[in-house]
């Protein structure tokens, strides 16, 4: 060992000491970033869990943890006249909100794609004004125009703004899918003989179909999770689920709340990591 | 059809204005009333907080992010976007679990010898609550901005005999101001009118903006008051989205971030 170091030290080290620093990564991540982003990933998903073992709850609180286990509030959710029709409510205004928003929010892009100027633009801001007003200040207003109009706790009311709130969603997604398609295309579908509804339907249609689904998909969620506008629009007569969720958290103190944000976590997470998972697994192939 | 919003603005802005009488009396008094301004700026103070906790905690895990292999990266988005995409109300419940009186923070505390932490009703613990609310809002722009900036800058600083963390600090740093900004002023602004935590969360001796608004028009029936308060929040948050606009962080771009998180 001490000969080694000793007698021809420089060269040796030069030789073997090049390669290994190569070898070290330049550009190594430091282990402390590590440990924070894996922190930062509990902090993220970790809270939200707390809901799973306590809808297991035997007890008719929010203590946790439980001190007993049951399935009460499973059962609880799936049979209370209440908790069904909140969540039959929800479904159908998040349904019609997708099928509105989408055909509306589709031909609005198409539309405005082909115009440019001032109204144009104008339009636009205003369509894209429920994503940026604060759901609050949208809640408010709504709901003082809603009992002029007798719309509170009314299936349209709550079609009507969550439209409203969705469509910007549409809007974007559809613009986005619309700049990457070339309009030669519906030009050389009329010039082969296709009328331009035709053209439209077989072949602009299924080049942005993506940004479409995807624009369906956000208006669905977006109603379905919409919370602070539908608490002010409700009526006892008609409330939908993240209302129902809401006031059993904060009036109630009904444990139902935690067998239904278990059943929307696991849902949420289910819909996240199966696409995610494909992406895994066709990488690994 | 955003009508549906825009009549009912003008409805809220016309009655805020001439309701009993022609003026701008609902507007001055939330200047002189004391409890508007106090309350104000404790959401502005609230929002700061919270702006400035996603900031600390977005930006290394974003900045992570774009220097992970495809795979972690993967697991690491998946991590935002489940929250993202979980039910906000859910999400608020759950945090109402751990942090009410004798709930799992507080035994915690209590284990670690620190008793009289209280987090449930008061702004701590809404601001706890936001930030990890609000975190995937700072980190979705923070990592997109990120991702467009070139790692080749940094080795070539480095190669130049620059540290990697003068090389950070002098070059990434700079170029990912951009998406800090824009982030944090996107979080600032939904932070601002968040109703659902502090609803939850708060409690009325210490409440936030969106709360007094909620409050002046379901329990006070004071429509005209609570017209003339949602117009000016209106105003602010409309003001700063268009500075995040102005700043390069286009609306369009962040709007699947923004409207999940009303």
């Amino acid at each position: 060992m001490a000969t080694h170091t000793q007698n021809p030290a420089p060269r040796h080290t030069e030789e073997q000491g090049r390669p290994a620093r190569r070898q070290k990564p330049v550009d190594a991540v430091p282990l402390w970033l590590k440990a924070v982003g894996v922190l930062v990933a509990i902090y993220l998903i970790l809270p939200t869990l707390v809901v799973i073992p306590m809808s297991f709850s035997a007890g008719a609180t929010f203590q946790f943890p439980p001190q007993e286990w049951s399935l009460r509030w499973y059962e609880s959710f799936f049979t209370d006249e209440r908790w069904l029709r909140a969540l039959s409510n929800s479904l159908k205004v998040a349904v019609s909100v997708m099928v509105v928003a989408t055909l509306v929010g589709t031909a609005a892009a198409l539309g405005l794609s082909k115009s440019r100027g001032r109204w144009a633009e104008a339009v636009r801001s205003f369509l894209m004004l429920p994503l940026v007003a604060p759901g609050i200040v949208i809640a408010v207003v709504v709901y003082i125009a809603y009992l002029n109009w007798q719309m509170v706790g009314s299936f349209w009311g709550y079609l009507l703004i969550h439209t409203a709130m969705a469509l910007p969603f549409v809007l974007v997604s559809v613009t986005a899918s619309l700049s990457g398609f070339d309009a030669n295309l519906l030009r050389a579908a009329s010039s082969l003989g296709a009328n331009p509804l035709r053209a439209f339907w077989r072949v602009q249609l299924p080049l942005i179909l993506p940004g479409v689904l995807s624009g369906a998909v956000f208006a669905f969620v977006t109603s379905l999770d919409e919370v602070v506008v539908a608490l002010f629009i409700r009526s006892p007569l008609f409330e939908t689920l993240p209302v129902r969720m809401f006031n059993s958290v904060t009036i109630e103190i009904d444990p139902t709340v935690a067998a239904a944000s278990s059943i929307l976590v696991v849902l949420a997470t289910l819909f996240i990591l199966t696409p995610q998972l494909f992406r895994l697994v066709r990488r690994k192939k | 059809m955003s009508v549906a919003v825009l009549a009912p603005l003008a409805m809220s802005l016309w009655r805020s204005l001439t309701d009993p009488s022609l003026g701008l009396t609902h507007y001055t008094d939330l200047f002189t009333d004391g409890i508007t301004l106090t309350i104000v700026s404790r959401t502005l103070m609230t929002s700061l907080i919270v702006t400035v906790g996603t900031v600390v905690l977005g930006y290394p895990y974003a900045y992570l992010m774009t220097r992970v292999s495809t795979t972690t990266r993967i697991l690491m988005l998946t991590a935002v976007l489940v929250p993202f995409w979980t039910s906000m109300t859910a999400r608020n419940f759950a945090w109402l679990i751990l942090v009410q009186r004798d709930g799992p923070v507080d035994k915690m505390f209590s284990a670690v010898g620190i008793d009289g932490v209280v987090l449930h009703g008061t702004v701590a613990g809404v601001a706890v609550a936001m930030i990890q609310v609000m975190l995937p809002f700072m980190v979705l722009p923070l990592y997109s901005h990120m991702a467009g900036i070139d790692r080749k800058l940094l080795l070539a600083a480095q190669a130049l005999g620059s540290t990697p963390i003068r090389a950070f600090r002098k070059i990434f740093l700079p170029l990912s101001v951009g998406g800090v900004v824009s982030g944090s002023i996107l979080v600032f602004a939904l932070s601002f009118g968040f109703y659902v935590t502090p609803a939850i969360l708060g409690s009325p001796q210490q409440s936030l903006v969106a709360q007094l608004l909620g409050q002046r028009t379901l329990q006070l029936l004071d429509f005209a008051a609570a017209g003339a308060l949602g117009i000016v929040v209106l105003l602010f948050t409309l003001a700063l989205v268009t500075v995040a606009n102005r700043m390069g962080g286009s609306v369009s771009a962040l709007g699947a971030s923004v409207a999940k998180g009303k």
